[in-house]
């Protein structure tokens, strides 16, 4: 019997799947999905044997670049891509945590020279498994839960 | 050439070479390696030791002093930035010592400047020349680095010096004893860095008989600066008072350190103790200071 789908297929696009489920709307922020023209459809709270439960994003029509998809490593370090064509999926890609972030969250530390200066925040990836950011300026450690994406 | 912004800028051997140069400057303190140099002591909150003893150093070793002791008379009050001034200043001078109150601040300016840049102080995040200055302290008066058992008491958890000195011992197998109340503990990526290295660690809540096997008892003080609730800081600025009564039953070789300015924290009494070390040790300053000059313009 054939598994019924919970979020529907698409032609073609990039189906993101393996997101943990309270990481949804953090990762739609990341991509700047909110602003998107493409059709999107989302589930949240799927059942999940690995993960429990996890959510799952489908964008129609859209591609994305390795630096994109970086950036939701952050809050998604264990996110999958399918790539579709012709509702075939042609390639799988992993999401890879980079040891070093330009850029894209926040110093949680008020502070903290680059949330005073006008400069891009800086951060050496210290644990990729539970991700954990050490600023490169004031040095404080940020925890997954705490990582604030700069918009 | 390179800048002093962390202590982890400095390997284990680059620290040894700084406190080997730091024994020589006091055996020999006047030598004028910085002949011809100018050198920018700019502090942008105030400093009574930390600048002294920096602007010292640079006096003995023959260099000039230029800089300010408070930012207020700067063009930073007219609302320059900090990239821009750091980029003026490394147009005038060979070398920047720099305190700031923005954390993060010294490591951006020495990516800006062209010249080496040495951390005075940036907020509560790093003070590298106070745990040289420390280490040394350590080394001259315990003869050694390795195996040394060392309690640090007091604000634990805000405590740049604490958390800079663990660090930087971590590469000498210390033991280490934490005293601090349950508010001011040692924060947990400390702990975690110690237990990756395998290295002891002990924590208490009180003061009485849990030093006395300590080989080092470093002391500091409960930093109202750093609360932003006052009432938090009422409830702990007192907890661990040191006296000679507490010292009596301690190792005849254990010296109590302190970053200094003292507080309540050390009875007035115990200054009188050949235990109590803080006052030489911020002498020591002077000589650790002209040995990371020298080590960071590559001029020994």
């Amino acid at each position: 019997m054939q598994k019924e789908l919970k979020v529907s297929a698409i032609k073609n696009g990039t189906a993101i799947d393996h997101i943990p489920s309270n990481a949804l709307f953090k990762v739609i922020q990341i991509l700047g999905l909110e602003k998107s023209e493409h059709q999107i459809t989302f589930g949240t709270n799927l059942e999940s044997k690995r993960m429990g439960n996890k959510a799952i994003i489908k964008i129609s029509d859209r591609y994305f670049k390795d630096d994109e998809i970086n950036r939701i490593s952050l809050v998604a370090p264990q996110a999958k891509l399918n790539i579709i064509k012709d509702y075939e999926v042609i390639e799988k890609k992993i999401v890879e945590v980079p040891d070093f972030i330009e850029g894209i969250a926040k110093c949680i530390n008020p502070k903290c020279v680059s949330n005073i200066e006008n400069i891009k925040s800086k951060f050496k990836v210290v644990s990729k498994n539970k991700v954990t950011l050490q600023c490169h300026y004031c040095e404080r450690i940020t925890n997954q839960e705490n990582i604030i994406i700069k918009n | 050439m390179k800048s002093l912004v962390s202590i982890t800028d400095f390997s284990k051997d680059e620290i040894l070479k700084v406190l080997d140069l730091a024994a020589e400057f006091e055996n020999n303190p006047n030598q004028n390696i910085l002949e011809n140099k100018v050198v920018a002591s700019i502090f942008f909150e105030p400093s009574t030791r930390t600048r002294l003893s920096f602007e010292t150093a640079v006096n003995r070793l023959g260099g000039r002093v230029i800089g300010f002791s408070d930012s207020n008379n700067t063009s930073v009050s007219k609302g320059e930035t900090l990239k821009d001034t750091i980029s003026m200043i490394a147009n005038y001078a060979d070398l920047i010592i720099m305190r700031h109150h923005i954390e993060g601040a010294a490591r951006y300016a020495s990516e800006i400047s062209s010249v080496p840049v040495i951390n005075a102080g940036d907020g509560a995040n790093q003070h590298p020349s106070q745990t040289l200055l420390d280490m040394y302290s350590i080394k001259k008066t315990q003869g050694r680095l390795d195996n040394i058992t060392i309690t640090m008491i007091g604000d634990l958890k805000y405590g740049r010096t604490v958390h800079s000195l663990l660090m930087a011992m971590s590469h000498f197998n210390t033991t280490f004893k934490f005293i601090a109340p349950p508010e001011l503990q040692m924060p947990v990526e400390y702990k975690n860095y110690l237990d990756k290295l395998g290295l002891k660690y002990t924590e208490y809540t009180e003061l009485a008989e849990n030093i006395d096997d300590s080989d080092i008892i470093y002391m500091t003080r409960v930093q109202r600066e750093r609360f932003s609730d006052l009432l938090e800081y009422e409830k702990v600025k007192n907890v661990y008072v040191l006296t000679n009564e507490i010292l009596e039953n301690t190792k005849q070789n254990v010296k109590v350190l302190h970053p200094l300015p003292r507080v309540g924290e050390i009875d007035v009494n115990v200054d009188e103790n050949p235990k109590a070390y803080y006052f030489t040790q911020s002498r020591n300053g002077v000589y650790t200071r002209m040995a990371i000059i020298a080590c960071v313009l590559g001029l020994k």
